[in-house]
């Protein structure tokens, strides 16, 4: 961890039009709760609904991507970059102080959104604000790093971080079980299934599976981000 | 191909070799086995655009690896090590820097990425000596060109590095601005650093650096004293383009002196073949005042700079 490359990152990710993406998404999130109390007023079957599709399955992958590529793939674009990687510190430190503030922003803007858009709805009931709060923000922190990682291996991260995201996780995962078991926000509904104690909902990968496999794909992500950091070529204009 | 490699000083402090250095993308080479030593002193990395200079900047600065060969400074591996830039400080061509910064914090944070002890002090020094001081407070992205290339140069200065590189370091600056800059890389040369620079401007060249090395099409082309590599430059018919505000009446004056050669007439102006390039810019002016005719360009063709340095290979191939 290094705070003068967490410090130009935060700066980069909040001082910027990125802010607003950071900030619209969980606002949109806390919006359609508060709307849907007041349409139809507390109901848990709705809240788990909403937690599923909207909060886990879409506004997280999104900020996922964005706070994860962004802290980044715009840098190594520009050429920014340089200006950290032309100095004496290691390069994986430079990946997972990225990661950390990827990590964070996550927290921030998916987590706690999460749980006040649930909690919004029906208060802690059953337990699914703290469950899924608590799914979001390990979930968060493995998009975080794979989302990092793509920033690191291709110009095009946004563009294959969406296709994961909606194609994947979205469509894939929905008709075929099996791929459920490789998507980040089936991990995020296990740990909030193992959380609250909802008959609504019940998580198709089990709690067994999702831990180690977050760890695992977290662990390995900023592993070979750091890596694929010491050996990057930048060029010129040439 | 002239090699001036000198083993014996490749393990001192200070001094990037290259040996037998090549770098291809795909089926492209853009450097072609290029063997060569940097010391202390200012370098100067010549050749047009395309050349491979920056490619070769860039292998020396760690950002690229040599598909074949080695680079080395002080006998240290470049590539994939970290702890070399605690030697080397690189200006980048690109504008690379963080739009959002103050010129200050731009500079601070580099201070602080090297982990100095005072890094405000060497701030506050490397800010001084590039005359950034009065504007240190305003954002980056408010600089002109010329002022985010003193920042860069700030912030590669800050640590007081061995090896300074710096990638077409004069672009975007005005003629003040590059006097200056002109002034403290000779200053940092004398005072035992290597420094090397890339231009693909001659005359930049000539005013700083002490060593020339040209590039020509991902080779390298000739190595020395810039007195030889100018005067064997010069030796050749240079081609201008001239704008005017009678082209037709400068074209029979010029054509009466005979410092030009071919001199045709053109919709953008007129082409000279000047034979012998400092007695025709010399005599330009006085030629187009006697005649009456207001200049209003003097510029070297690109092609003309290009053919330039493939002459300068000619003898030797």
């Amino acid at each position: 961890m290094n705070t003068v490359v967490a410090d130009i990152t935060y700066r980069a990710m909040l001082g910027r039009k990125r802010i607003l993406l950071l900030v619209l998404l969980p606002l949109a999130l806390i919006g359609v709760a508060g709307l849907l109390r007041l349409i139809g007023g507390p109901s848990e079957g709705t809240a788990v609904t909403l937690m599923k599709s909207f909060a886990v399955g879409t506004i997280l992958p999104l900020l996922g991507l964005v706070a994860g590529t962004g802290v980044i793939a715009p840098e190594i674009e520009d050429g920014t970059i340089m200006h950290l990687l032309s100095k004496p510190i290691s390069r994986p430190v430079i990946a997972f102080t990225k990661f950390v503030v990827a990590a964070s922003l996550l927290a921030l803007f998916a987590a706690v959104p999460t749980f006040l858009a649930a909690f919004l709805m029906i208060q802690t009931e059953s337990g699914i604000a703290y469950g899924f709060a608590l799914g979001a923000l390990l979930a968060g922190i493995a998009y975080a790093a794979v989302f990092l990682l793509l920033g690191v291996l291709t110009r095009h991260a946004v563009t294959i971080g969406v296709i994961y995201a909606l194609v994947w996780e979205g469509l894939v995962g929905g008709y075929v079980p099996g791929a459920r078991k490789f998507s980040i926000q089936q991990w995020a509904q296990s740990i909030a299934d193992q959380v609250s104690s909802s008959v609504f909902f019940k998580a198709d990968v089990p709690i067994g599976f999702a831990v180690p496999a977050i760890v695992i794909v977290t662990v390995a992500a900023l592993l070979i981000a750091g890596q694929r950091l010491r050996s990057l070529s930048l060029t010129g204009d040439e | 191909m002239t090699v001036t490699t000198v083993p014996a000083v490749a393990t001192r402090p200070g001094v990037v070799e290259l040996a037998g250095v090549s770098r291809w993308y795909g089926n492209v080479v853009a450097v072609n086995d290029v063997t060569m030593t940097i010391g202390p002193g200012v370098t100067g990395l010549l050749g047009p655009n395309g050349a491979g200079k920056s490619t070769l900047l860039h292998i020396m600065a760690g950002f690229l690896a040599p598909s074949n060969g080695t680079a080395t400074l002080g006998g240290q591996q470049i590539w994939r090590n970290h702890d070399i830039y605690r030697q080397i400080g690189l200006v980048p061509e690109r504008e690379g820097v963080y739009g959002f910064l103050t010129g200050w914090q731009f500079v601070l944070s580099a201070a602080r990425l090297h982990r100095l002890p005072d890094p405000a002090e060497a701030a506050t020094r490397a800010l001084d000596l590039v005359e950034m001081t009065p504007a240190k407070d305003r954002r980056v992205e408010t600089y002109s060109k010329g002022m985010r290339q003193r920042v860069k140069v700030a912030a590669a200065l800050v640590h007081d590095p061995q090896v300074l590189l710096l990638d077409e370091p004069f672009n975007g600056m005005d003629p003040r601005q590059r006097l200056h800059l002109m002034d403290l890389v000779r200053q940092m040369g004398a005072a035992g650093r290597t420094i090397l620079f890339s231009s693909h401007i001659l005359e930049e060249v000539e005013r700083v650096a002490e060593q020339i090395e040209v590039m020509v099409a991902g080779r390298h082309a000739a190595s020395g004293d810039y007195r030889e590599i100018r005067r064997r430059m010069t030796d050749r018919p240079h081609l201008f383009r001239v704008r005017s505000s009678d082209d037709r009446r400068l074209a029979s004056a010029l054509i009466a002196d005979a410092s030009s050669g071919a001199v045709s007439l053109t919709e953008n102006g007129l082409e000279v073949q000047a034979i012998d390039f400092r007695r025709f810019t010399r005599l330009l002016p006085k030629v187009a005042r006697d005649a009456g005719v207001r200049l209003w360009q003097v510029s070297p063709t690109d092609e003309d700079l290009e053919s330039v340095f493939s002459y300068l290979i000619q003898p030797r191939a």
